[in-house]
Formats: C-alpha cells, structure tokens, sequence
C-alpha cells in the first residue's frame, strides 16, 4: 500500500444565507452599561427593541438598569413630531434623573430607515445640555450580536483625548492610580515604574470584567510591558489617551471596527495577534506584544504547560469528542482553535461574519494548531443558514453543539448534546486562569451525559414528528 | 417618543408569532431584520419546547433596503413551502416593515403560485395593536381564511354534533398556564356532558377548522384572544358563545350556567344546579376555605391587583367576594378594554387603575403598602424591594410561571390552586412578621424605603430601634405617618415622644 503523506489543508472558506438565530446588537447594552459606571444608554427604537432587551436582560431588568429605550411613535415616524425636540426632552429627563457623565444614543433599525440624523443632532444637543453624546448605530440591519460593542467603542475611540490632562485635571484622573499607590513613597512609585520595559505606549481595546482586566494587564507587567489604558475604562471620563503613533492590541475577535477607526482616524499602529481565549491563545498574544514592543518574552512556554496540565480532568472528558459551532457571537475562531489544541475535532465553524484582516493572526494560528494536532481543518462558514446546519448535524451527529437557545432544547430533545453561546460572551474566559471556565461551560453536557448515563432516555421526540432527526 | 424602562404587552408581531406557532404545522416567516426571531428563544426556554419553533425570518438587510425585499420574501416562503411542507405560511410584518411600506400582500401572491402551502400576511400594524391585540386578530384572520376556503371548495360540513358540543377558543403558547386551563376546560366539558369539538389554536390543525361550525357553541376563556373570532362565528353561523371566565367559584359557576342556558335555548334539557353545589361544597376546597379560620385572618387585609384584563378581574373578585379582603385598588394594563374592566370590578375595589407605566404601578404600591400584591412579574419585583409578597396571576412571566406540575387558573382545580396562592402570599407576610416580633431576624440596619416615599427626616437612635420593632408589612405606613405628623408640627427630629404622639394622633 503506497502511503500519500497528505498535504496539509488549508483554511477553506463559505457563505451560506444569512439566515440564522442571532442575539440583535443593541443587546450590547446590557454589559456596557456595567462596564461603564457612569454612563447611560438610551436606545432609540421601537417596542420591538424594548421587548428584545426586556427579556434578554432577563433580572437584570429590574434592578433599575441605566439604560432606556426612547421609544419611537407613530408620529415620530411620520415627522410630525420634532425629534430634535423630542431628544432633548428625554435627554433632560435622564440628566435629571441619573446624571450620568455620558448619554450613548443607540441608533437601531427604525432610526436608520427614517433617516434620523442622530450624528448631526448630537452635537447640537451635547452643547445644550452640557454632557457628551455618543453615537453608535448597533442595529440589526447591519451587525449581529457582539459586533453592537464594535460599533460603540468605535464611536468612543474618537472620543479618547488627544493630550494627557493639565496637571490639576490630571490629579483627579489619576485619582485611581493614586489610590492604587496609596503609602507607597514616590521612589516606590518610581521604581515600579522602571520594571518596565522602555516602549511606545500601548492601548488596549475591548470591554471586559475588570477582573480579567486586571488579570491581563499583570500578565504583561510581567513581561515588562505596561498598559497605558484601556477602551472602554471604568468610567467615561477616564478614557485612555491616544496619540499618533501608540499601539492598540484588541481583546475580542469582533473588534474590527474599533481597530479601523484606532488605526485610520487616531493614527495608531495595530498588533495583529491571536485572541487571549484559552492558554495557548493568550501565550501567542502576549508573545505577539512582546515581540512587537522589542521585549524577550520569559517564561511563558512553563507558564502555558503548567496551566494544560491543570486542565488535564477536564481534557480527558473532552479528547476525541467532535464540536459544530453554528455561530452567532464571533468567538467562534478562537474557542475552536482553543478546543483543536484541547484535542477535539470541530466539524464546522459558523461564524456570523469573518473579518479575515482583523483575525489573520487567528486564522492562521488556527490552520497551525490543526496540523500540529493532526486534526482536520474545519471549514468556516460565513453568514450560516440554520437550516442546513441542522441537515449537517442530522448527519455528522456531533458530540456537542454549541447553538443559541432557540436550537438547544430542540437539539437536547434528539439526543444530540448542546452548549448554549451566549454564556460564552458574558463569563470570565481571556488570560490563562480562565482557560478552566471555558472547559467547565464546554464539558457540562458532557458530564451532565455521565451523570444521566444508562437512563435510556436521551431521544425525546415521537417518532416521525416534523422535523425529526 | 417616550422614555420606557419595561413594557407589559409586547410588540404586535409576538401576537401573530404565538398564534402560528400554536397550530400544528403552520410556518411563520417574519419580515424581520437579523435578530428580531427572539420569539424562538423566549418560546424555547419559557415552554422547554422539544421540536424547533416553526419561526423564521426573511431577513431585511442593507441588501433589502436598496433592491426592495419581494424577491427574498417569495423565496424563503417557497423554500420552506419545499423543505417542511406546512399547511400554512403566515408573512408576519414587524415595526420595520411597518415602515418601509413594501406591498407584501402581492408577494403572498406570488409566493402562494408556486406553493403548495396556503400563503397569509398577518394584518397587523406595528404602531396600531399590541401583543394580545394581534393575537386576537390574527387567529380571527385564520379562521375566516379556512372558513371561507372551505366554503369555496363546497366541503363546509352542515349541521351540529349529535351531541352537544363546544370549541374552546384562545388557548395559544406562552399564554399564562394555558396549558393546564386546557387540561381542566376539557374535564369540566366531560363532567357537564359536553363534546370538544375543538381548541384552538393550540395544537390545532388546520384543515380541521372547518369543522367549527360544528360546535353548539364557543367557549372563549380569556378575555384578551378569541372574542373577535367568537365574534365571527356568531354572524356566520349565528354560533352562540360564552365569555365568562370560569375562574373562582362564583364565576366558574356563572359560566356555567350560561352554557347550561344556551344549550336549553337550542332544545337540551339541562340542569347544571346540582353539578355546581356538589362541585362547589365538596370538590373544590375554596368555598370551604372561604369559611375556615384561615381565611377568616385574612377579613379585611389589604391586597391590590394588577395584570392583563382577564386575571386582573378575576382575582379581584375572588379575593373581595369569595375571601372577604380588601382590594384598595386594582388595574389592568390592557388599556383598550378600560371600559370593560372597570365595568367588572368597579364593585369589589376602592380605585381602578389603568397604566402601561410600571412606574406608575410601584409608586401606587408604595403608598398603599399592601399585606400582599397580586400582579406580573414587575410587580413581584417590586414587592421584593418593598418586603411585600406577591402572588404572580399574569403575563408578563417568567421561567417559574411555567410550573411542570398541574396548576390551572380555571375551574374546579383553578380555585383550589388560586387559593393556595391567596393563602400562602398572605401566611409568607405574616411568619415575617411573627418572626420580627420575636426577634428572630437580624434587626434591619436600613429603615424601611419606599419607592417614592423616601424620606428627609431624622430619627433618634431611641425612635428608630422602635419603629424596627414594628412588624415589616406595617413598618412602612408607621415611619411615613409619624413623619407626616412631625412635618405638619414642624418638628425636625424624630425621638419617642414625637413616635407615641403620632401612633395617638393618627393611629399610625
Ligand atoms: S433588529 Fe432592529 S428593530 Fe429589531 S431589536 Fe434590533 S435594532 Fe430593534
């Protein structure tokens, strides 16, 4: 038998309809709004925006979120009503009511239709009512879930002072920063200053928990790098500056409007690396940085091996076991290379959209983890149909699937095991000490399968009941 | 434009999309942008669906926006015409097309050419009906579509059952324990010697709906969905109906009496009486509960009750009529059928309330500081803030409000479980407060807050530690009241003469 050693594949890439399950991008709110203390989101659109948000948010609805809809009328529709008016009212109302240091006006499908002018009203009323406006056109014309944070950070990337604050101002913004170094004496300061490497300033984009902000900004304190801020940062008023010439690093995949804008309109140079999702991508992130900020990176290789090696109970449930990620959140790339690297063989990558600039580092790192692990390289499919992927599950019958909620309990019914997504977006999962809570998500219907073995009830659906499979 | 944080009715294509997706193989397709088929979510994990919602979308994009949408809309209804093979396609318009004012009627036109499926577009506009609204219309829409296909093709069948018979109308997903109203309608048809032609729409197919006429008569349970079709059936086929919500004794007692009257009308001779008092001495425990010690603790607690027309009304009775409390007042945010509801509880309730504005309702709550809440899901949040139970009777709901267990509203069984609920709301306050009296709580730090009864006056550490040893459901009422009387005497500081000065003033 003559053995071909066969070459290694290359990523391929499709396009199917469009039509799929997917959380609208207003949903964004919901975690910014925490993410941003001092802001308020007012989301301008119908009852159909509001029901979306009012039941996704789920509890969070009632603990008095600061986020509104100004919900549009038929006589807004018809411009018979001023909406310059109308938003200055409802502005007034919030200021008065919450006083926050920034409105965000989500422009939704509605306002993009009729035309509503939301970026040349802004200004007009930012200087009447003397707080900042931001626009942000997060709608489900254009952008699918995640990619709502993309279009508001974006719009507050133009926001990102240009120059450090004058001293006195400059006291207070680093009122934090005092309080972080409170006792320490100013050569203390100093001297944690100088554990540095000497580099061009560094920003990083994407809104995360602080926690994990934290995390990954002491991962690269390590290394000797230091982060000079962060989009978005707790509070509005304390956007980062961003200078000609700085370099930006994003966080999340679906970034890539924000990384246009940083790079085209702040002049900032972008490091093109792979996603800190799993310990193998938050190495060659942090190893990417290095290398661009001329710095020998030490100890990472230890450092990644000591975190598999804690993961080993949740590998071996998951080794071998087939994964098809219908997409709908854009993290898909970066949870499949991680779950490639954990030894498991992803069948399809859905992806809602694939922007093959913004995550070439990504991409690439993927093909590369699928050789090295001699795994199949999936086939990416952009815009999936939902449909047909159930066809292609029906047939592959994967271990698990990693669906949104209106498949999850239709598929668990058929005896095929599914992972909600949307959890991936709102738990803890960049730098290396998340790496367990991405496998503790990814093997709970695995374990759940164990607990529940032998009970000989996974089919749950008649037998020739429509769309059985 | 208005500001709005929470809505009790949702949008209109919700309407449409429960009443399609409660037949047996009707498709809806939306004319949506990417996102708004959360419908399919809410129905998945509310209702724990075991097969796919029948739901999807024609997606409007940027695409659309330029090149008009006629083209995909008729391919994605042909496509699924092909791929599940449904009886029926229902085009469900949403806000956005409201706006872009495509013909969609002439694609239904054209999609239902090359399809084998009966082709609709629900009639619905965005900006003019609500969720229950649309409900009501489009189930009415579907029926007279059948109807009239049925009348075309000459395959109407002429004549009633042998015996008599009803449909029930208005069961439909993601309506409020739906579900087991349905299981306990049907026992109670079966127990008065009554057939069930048919229900609808849940679970319903559609070419059996020229069948309705069958029926001796329409039973339409709620309030919200089914009149108009009721309504449709009576000048079509001079059906009668009965819109009495069997829920509470009396009620349930009242409707049937008014089936029992229709059925004597059409020739039957039918005497319900007996049924009713067996039925309601023996079976049901609420009239013998109505009479316990138990409920007799309850004579004159102060209760308010908010939620969709058809519950809101109902439990107002029963807890006024059937449990001697004291209802101050009672809402409803179905505000197009006003004049309904207050015709019904204007006698059993202190003031009427109809608001859309949860705001409105909290503050209302704040000041009444009720023993016990009965309202949606907003309103249980609010009595948790403001340490008042709540018994949840209405949509808007949550995951719990679909128990697995049998818990219908209606009925024999339906009083038995609203009881419970009356009973245990109140008990749940009372322990708190037996507890608090003996000092089994922590002592609260935070003097009690109302929603929008926050107040601006001082306490001595002496007067504060007392009002925290008044019972937490009353705790309220004393702090505002004290501090009215020392307002109107112009006192600043709140010590324990000022306290007993107020309790004798006003009885706080
Ligand atoms: S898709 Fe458009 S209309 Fe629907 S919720 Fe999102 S912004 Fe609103």
């Amino acid at each position: 038998m003559a053995t071909v050693t066969p070459e290694p594949q290359a990523l391929s890439f499709e396009c199917e309809t469009g039509n799929y399950h997917t959380f609208c991008p207003i949903s964004c709110v919901a975690w910014l709004y925490q993410k941003i203390e001092d802001s308020f989101f007012l989301v301008i659109g119908t009852k159909t925006c509001g029901y979306f948000l009012q039941n996704a948010m789920g509890v969070m609805i009632f603990a008095e979120p600061r986020y509104a809809m100004a919900e549009l009328e038929e006589g807004d529709i018809s411009a018979k009503l001023n909406d310059y008016e109308e938003l200055k009212r409802l502005c007034l109302q919030i200021k008065r009511d919450r006083n926050p240091s920034v409105i965000v006006w989500i422009g939704t499908c509605t306002t993009e239709i009729i035309k509503m002018d939301l970026e040349g009203l802004s200004p007009r009323l930012e200087e009447e009512i003397g707080i900042p406006i931001v626009v942000a056109r997060a709608n489900g014309l254009d952008y699918a879930f995640t990619q709502g944070e993309d279009t508001v950070l974006a719009a507050m990337a133009a926001r990102c002072p240009n120059e450090a604050p004058e001293e006195a101002e400059k006291k207070e913004r680093n009122a934090i920063a005092s309080l972080l170094n409170f006792g320490k004496k100013k050569e203390e300061v100093e001297a944690e200053e100088s554990a540095y490497a000497d580099h061009p300033p560094l920003v990083m984009f994407g809104s995360l928990p602080d926690p994990v902000v934290t995390n990954l900004s002491l991962e690269l304190k390590k290394q000797g790098i230091k982060v000079s801020g962060w989009l978005p940062a707790k509070r509005y008023t304390e956007l980062p500056v961003i200078k000609e010439g700085y370099y930006t690093c994003g966080v999340n995949p679906f970034l890539s409007r924000t990384a246009t804008t940083l790079m085209r309109r702040r002049k900032t140079k972008l490091i093109g690396a792979p996603f800190p999702i799993g310990p193998d991508g938050t190495r060659a992130w942090i190893e990417k940085i290095c290398s661009v900020m001329g710095v020998e990176p030490k100890g990472l290789a230890e450092r990644e091996a000591q975190i598999w090696e804690s993961l080993e109970d949740y590998l071996q449930l998951v080794r071998g076991k087939s994964v098809f990620l219908m997409g709908d959140n854009l993290l898909e790339v970066s949870l499949a290379r991680f779950l490639v690297r954990c030894g498991m063989i992803v069948n399809e990558i859905g992806i809602p959209y694939m922007d093959k600039r913004y995550q070439a580092a990504e991409l690439k790192f993927l093909e590369k983890t699928c050789h090295e692990m001699g795994a199949p390289v999936p086939t990416i499919v952009e815009k999936p149909d939902n449909y047909n992927q159930i066809e292609r599950i029906k047939e592959i019958q994967p271990d698990l699937v990693i669906t949104g909620m209106a498949h999850a309990n239709p598929l668990e019914a058929r005896g095929i095991s599914t992972k909600w997504s949307v959890e991936f977006t709102f738990a803890q999962i960049h730098g290396f000490s998340n790496a367990r809570d991405i496998l503790e998500l990814v093997t709970r219907p695995l374990r759940r399968n164990n607990s529940l073995n032998g009970l000989g009830w996974e089919n749950l659906v008649r037998e020739g009941a429509k769309h059985n499979i | 434009m208005k500001l709005a944080y929470w809505m009790y009715a949702g949008p209109a294509h919700i309407g449409t999309l429960r009443i399609a997706s409660s037949f047996k193989n009707v498709h809806a397709i939306m004319h949506a942008p990417l996102g708004d088929d959360y419908f399919n979510v809410m129905r998945s994990m509310l209702e724990r669906e075991r097969d796919f919602t029948p739901v999807t979308t024609s997606v409007v994009d940027r695409h659309v926006l330029a090149g008009g949408s006629g083209e995909k809309v008729v391919n994605n209804i042909t496509r699924k015409d092909r791929e599940d093979k449904p009886d029926l396609i229902v085009l469900t318009p949403t806000c956005t097309s409201s706006i872009l004012q495509e013909d969609l009627e002439n694609f239904v036109e054209q999609a239902s050419l090359d399809s084998k499926s009966d082709v609709m577009l629900a009639d619905v506009n965005h900006y003019r009906v609500n969720e229950l609204q649309a409900a009501d219309r489009t189930l009415q829409q579907i029926i007279k579509f059948y109807i009239k296909k049925a009348r075309k093709h000459g395959n109407l069948p002429a004549g009633k059952t042998a015996k008599p018979s009803v449909n029930i109308i208005g069961m439909t997903t993601l309506g409020f324990h739906n579900q087991h109203d349905c299981t306990e309608l049907k026992k109670l048809m079966g127990e008065l010697g009554i057939e069930v032609n048919l229900v609808i729409p849940q679970g319903a197919h559609v070419e059996t709906l020229k069948d309705l006429p069958k029926a001796w008569f329409n039973l339409v349970p709620y309030r919200e969905v089914g009149l108009m079709t009721a309504e449709y059936l009576k000048t079509e086929f001079d059906m009668p109906y009965v819109d009495i919500t069997p829920m509470g004794v009396v009620e349930t007692a009242r409707c049937i009496r008014a089936i029992g009257q229709i059925l004597n009308d059409m020739g039957q001779e039918v005497d319900y009486e007996d049924y009713i008092t067996n039925q309601t001495l023996y079976v049901s425990e609420a009239a013998w509960f109505s009479r316990s010690i138990d409920c007799q603790n309850l004579t004159g607690k102060k209760a308010v009750v908010f939620g969709d027309s058809t519950h809101a009304a109902a439990m107002t009775k029963v807890l006024a009529r059937e449990m001697g409390i004291h209802v101050v007042w009672a809402g409803t945010y179905c505000k197009y059928d006003e004049e309904w509801f207050r015709r019904e509880v204007s006698e059993y309730c202190d003031e009427i309330l109809v608001t859309e504005n949860h705001g409105d309702i909290g503050d209302a709550i704040a000041k009444t500081e009720p023993a016990a809440i009965f309202g949606t899901q907003m309103e249980r949040h609010v009595g948790k803030r403001l340490n008042i139970p709540c018994g949840v009777i209405a949509a808007p709901i949550h995951i719990q409000n679909f128990p697995i267990g049998y818990k219908p509203f209606l009925g024999y069984e339906g009083t038995n479980q609203v009881a419970d609920l009356v009973y245990n709301s109140f008990t749940l306050g009372m322990e708190d407060h037996l507890l608090e009296i003996f000092g089994g709580h922590d002592t609260k730090e935070v003097i009690h807050k109302g929603i929008s009864a926050d107040s601006d006056m001082d306490w001595d550490r002496e007067a504060k530690e007392l009002l925290q040893k008044v019972p937490g459901f009353v705790r309220g009422k004393v702090k505002r009241n004290t501090e009215k009387f020392a307002r109107d005497r112009k006192i600043a500081l709140i010590t324990l003469e000022v306290f007993y000065a107020a309790k004798e003033a006003v009885g706080a």
